[in-house]
């Protein structure tokens, strides 16, 4: 690890209907200059659309927005989403899908597409922190 | 802010196909399953649906595949997927669809059978 500070920018968006493609659009651009691949930039994409969906669905916040942020490491981008809801009991996951369940895959897609997901979660809102790692320079 | 999102359909033989076109989230999946609807009512019953100009679909779009698959098993039809990116692929395995539903690598094939 080399000590290079890491470039952060923050993005507001406000909790209405498409508006997660605000924040695709910039993930694009940030994952696709950090030499990911096509298949890793559609992954990080969706990943976040579905953290930013669950703070549009479930956080219950009072205030209107969610803030995104992206943090460019030497080794990975952080991809953050941060609502300012009441929380939940993150440690408690869905259960193993019964056939045919309809809802309760976002958090399983994005452990799944994602290197790391973690959740830090309080009445005040919770924050969703999400690392991918860099593909290997050739 | 939306993108654009556009639902057509055909008849080849014994298939509907299904050509969507745009990110599949709550409100275009709502569309899909409008058109898939009409398509029932005419009275078919198999189903294909191209996703060749889909980018993405989100969790609750997939829930709502996952009614229509529900519905053709109620009637006894189908419902498959051809043209899938990567990333829709992948999708569908995590959400478990592929157990019930076939995927194709193109339209011409889903359409073979
Ligand atoms: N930001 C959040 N604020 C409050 N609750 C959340 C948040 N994110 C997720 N949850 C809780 O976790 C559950 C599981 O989320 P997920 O796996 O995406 O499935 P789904 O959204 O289909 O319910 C949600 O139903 C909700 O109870
Ligand atoms: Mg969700």
């Amino acid at each position: 690890m080399s000590a290079n500070a890491p470039k952060r920018f923050e993005l507001e968006i406000p909790i209405a209907h498409d508006r997660e493609l605000e924040a695709t659009k910039i993930a694009e651009q940030v994952a696709e200059e950090m030499q990911f691949g096509p298949d890793c930039v559609a992954e990080i994409k969706l990943a976040l659309i579905e953290g930013i969906i669950n703070a549009f669905e479930h956080s219950g916040s009072a205030m209107q927005k969610v803030l995104v942020e992206f943090a460019i490491h030497d080794e990975e981008l952080e991809v953050v989403v941060q609502d300012f809801g009441q929380g939940f009991d993150a440690s408690s996951k869905p259960a193993a899908a019964r056939p045919l369940q309809k809802r309760g895959y976002g958090r399983r897609l994005m452990e799944s597409l994602m290197d790391e997901v973690k959740y830090f979660t309080s009445p005040q809102g919770t924050r969703l922190v999400m690392k991918k790692r860099r593909p290997k320079r050739a | 802010m939306s993108e654009v999102f556009k639902v057509t359909s055909r008849q080849a033989g014994k298939f509907i196909v299904i050509a969507v076109e745009g990110y599949i989230n709550n409100l275009a999946g709502e569309k899909v399953l409008d058109e898939f609807n009409r398509r029932t009512a005419e009275g078919y019953r198999h189903f294909v649906l191209n996703l060749e100009k889909t980018q993405l679909v989100n969790s609750i779009g997939v829930s709502i595949l996952i009614e229509m698959i529900e519905k053709t098993q109620e009637f006894n039809g189908s419902l498959a997927f051809c043209s899938l990116l990567p990333i829709i692929a992948k999708t569908f395995k995590i959400m478990g669809l592929t157990q019930y539903a076939r995927v194709y690598e193109t339209e011409a094939e889903a359409i073979a059978g």
